[in-house]
């Protein structure tokens, strides 16, 4: 839902800073963080800090691993110390709205994003974001009109359905993705520069297959054959909760086949290899039926069986 | 969310300063017909701060808020799939308060019911089904002065109750029996609860059933209900009902209450209730005078006193009165209510100090008076 700001180099140009000393580092980094390996990424980005530490364009960078790590506390530490330091800069403000959304603080979501946009008054994202922020506060209000009873069994049924799909309550989905569904890992843009000169972390070709297999995952989903998203799932597929294979195929099949129509999208997929055999992928997962919206993080490990990729293991949040 | 919504709300009366919830509520709305719609989503907050149950004023928190990601395709735009009754009630609870706000009754304009309240009644309850609300008169020497109007819940299934269940709201004279403290009752109740003497006689006679038609409050989880909401009571938030329990006197304090007030002036009321009290007054004079034939032509072909209809009144009456060296009769405390809904139709209640050679006695008595013809005659007469 909202968009995460990504780019370190329109920080560097709103500060009109010389490139720092590390930028090495940071860039690198930067490509760490793209290909979804974060720890190393973090590692990196430290060594940078601890020879400039009040670097800008390191300290984001840090924000935004630690928002993809999923410390929002320290993330919110160094994206608030970045407004008081640049209080010129937009997207200090515009990441913290993004973490406090995801907590579910809408409120103060909703002043960052006034603040980011106070000081400019030009920056689409945070107007995007903030059109979500309203959105989502306005479901609220709702809400607490209606008074929607969460101890009503309707509703029950329908909160239970949303943490299958997502591993917790829709509301409280963290959404840090680009609108649009992007092909290939896009997390931080890069300066306009010539091919890397290091090689990518990730090998090109596996990355490609499985990025191809969780797609037609997603696709079969999408036209509701039961079948073909099943043959997705491998056989020794770690079934969540320790449930018999056959009741939780049912329920598959029951989810995947009840709605009148179903839409799964997936956003900002990163593959990471480990091995030749396994690969892990995050994306973001746009969920829309007739029933039931959601976007919901998801991480599906997958391992070549069969002559293909099959899932492992499928983890949401 | 203009264009849509808020044509309704155009004539908008000035709201006085008095803030009372709805009276902040409208001033919300105010500012979103200037188009002010920052004061209108601080002014909402502020009221939401002070009164959090206050569901309606969420909804139009809600609409202010989507009004800021997109356009506005009704009042009280929820996307989610909620039950369609859950929003209408809050839609027309809507437009209930900001209909009554806007055609509050001039100073001169007076209920057509209240003929006359005796010196010890200090006020009278009046209710508006149509309108959703319930109308505080005082009683200033005789003639009743809105002293305040309440937004109210009245029965899902409408009003003119007729048996038990029906979830309807009686339609007809009343008064208050009771006052039971919060203390007494579950939370459902809210402030407390004023019962009224539904059925009354006359609803009797009509066969009309069921019981137990309070003035009450709400639930402490929410500020207000739904218009038709309740199973035939009359719901008031519980500030609201606690402001109405301080002019409520039991078993004095009358509650009329009519499908859609009848709006009338003093001179009119006046010559009504002078027509009545000729009759009225006819009536004592001749009972007094023991002339029983005179006496018995005050009463309608159709009378009926419990356990007795004309017939067995009339022998009654002329073998008593016959007995009798001399008879006084003196009235005093007279109340006359026209009755809604019915034509030429007055309750009248007052103490009757009865005074003979043989038996004397006082007692509250009602009747139920009817005009046949150019005459006023009594349908029913019994204690009050």
């Amino acid at each position: 839902m909202l968009s995460l700001a990504t780019c370190l180099g329109c920080i560097l140009m709103a500060l009109a800073v010389a490139l720092p000393a590390r930028a090495d580092d940071v860039q690198d980094a930067a490509k760490l963080l793209k290909a979804g390996q974060h720890k190393q990424a973090l590692e990196l980005v430290n060594k940078a800090l601890k020879a400039k530490p009040r670097d800008p364009q390191a300290r984001f960078l840090k924000g935004l691993i630690l928002t993809e790590q999923g410390n929002s506390k320290e993330a919110i530490e160094i994206f608030t110390k970045l407004t008081q330091d640049y209080p010129e800069l937009p997207e200090p403000y515009n990441n913290l709205a993004v973490i406090y959304a995801s907590q579910g603080q809408y409120d103060k979501a909703r002043a960052a994003l006034e603040q980011s946009i106070r000081t400019h008054p030009s920056y689409a994202t945070a107007y995007e974001n903030l059109g979500d922020v309203y959105a989502k506060l306005a479901s609220q209000a709702y809400d607490k009109a209606l008074q929607i009873d969460s101890s009503n069994a309707a509703a029950k049924n329908k909160l239970s359905l949303v943490r299958e799909l997502v591993g917790r309550p829709a509301a409280a989905a963290v959404a840090v993705a680009p609108k649009e569904p992007a092909k290939r890992p896009v997390v931080v843009a890069e300066k306009p520069k010539p091919a890397p000169e290091k090689p990518a972390p990730a090998a090109a070709d596996p990355s490609d297959e499985v990025l191809k297999a969780v797609n037609g995952w997603a696709q079969a989903w999408s036209k509701k054959d039961a079948d073909g998203y099943l043959a997705y799932y491998a056989k020794d597929f770690k079934i969540p909760g320790g449930e018999a294979r056959d009741s939780w195929e049912k329920t598959r099949r029951a989810r995947v086949s009840a709605p009148k129509s179903i839409s799964v999208s997936l956003a900002s997929p990163k593959v990471t290899m480990n091995g030749a055999d396994r690969a892990t992928v995050t994306f973001q997962q746009n969920y829309k039926s007739d029933v039931l919206k959601s976007n919901s993080r998801k991480t599906l490990t997958l391992i070549r069986a069969d002559g293909g990729w099959k899932i492992l293991e499928e983890k949401s949040g | 969310m203009r264009a849509v919504v808020f044509s309704v709300l155009l004539c908008w009366a000035a709201v006085a300063a008095s803030a009372t919830p709805e009276d902040r509520l409208s001033t919300v709305f105010q500012s979103i017909e200037a188009n002010r719609l920052d004061e209108a989503l601080q002014r909402v907050d502020a009221l939401i701060r002070e009164y959090p149950n206050f569901r309606l004023a969420h909804l139009v928190r809600g609409d202010l808020l989507l009004a800021r990601a997109r356009p506005l395709q009704t009042f009280g735009n929820v996307a989610k799939t909620v039950p369609g009754e859950k929003i209408d009630g809050l839609r027309e609870e809507a437009l209930a308060r900001l209909r009554a706000q806007r055609q509050r009754p001039g100073d001169d304009r007076l209920p057509r019911y209240v003929l006359q309240l005796h010196a010890e009644q200090k006020h009278v309850l009046v209710v508006d089904s149509r309108r959703s609300r319930l109308y505080v008169f005082g009683n200033d020497k005789g003639t009743p002065r809105l002293v305040a109007d309440y937004y109210v819940t009245l029965g899902k299934n409408g009003i003119e109750k007729t048996r038990e269940g029906d979830q309807k709201t009686p339609v007809g004279v009343y008064h208050v029996t009771a006052n039971l403290p919060r203390k007494k009752l579950t939370d459902f109740y809210g402030a407390g609860a004023f019962p009224i003497n539904y059925p009354n006689e006359w609803d009797r006679r009509q066969g009309r059933g069921g019981y137990g038609i309070w003035l009450h409050g709400v639930p402490s989880d929410v500020y207000s209900r739904p218009p038709r909401a309740s199973d035939g009571c009359i719901v008031l938030a519980n500030p609201d009902l606690e402001s109405v329990g301080r002019h409520v006197q039991v078993g004095l304090t009358p509650v009329i209450i009519a499908d859609e007030i009848e709006w009338s002036d003093a001179a009119t009321i006046a010559a009504e209730r002078a027509a009545l009290a000729g009759a009225f007054e006819q009536w004592r004079a001749d009972w007094q005078s023991r002339d029983t034939e005179r006496y018995l032509a005050h009463y309608s072909g159709r009378f009926a006193s419990p356990g007795q209809d004309l017939a067995a009144w009339s022998a009654h009456k002329r073998k008593v009165n016959s007995a009798k060296r001399w008879i006084k009769v003196g009235v005093s405390r007279v109340a006359m209510f026209r009755y809604p809904r019915e034509r030429d139709f007055v309750v009248v209640t007052f103490n009757q100090d009865y005074r003979s050679d043989g038996l004397s006695n006082v007692m509250r008595k009602r009747q139920y008076w009817v005009k046949e013809g150019a005459q006023w005659k009594i349908i029913y007469e019994g204690a009050g």
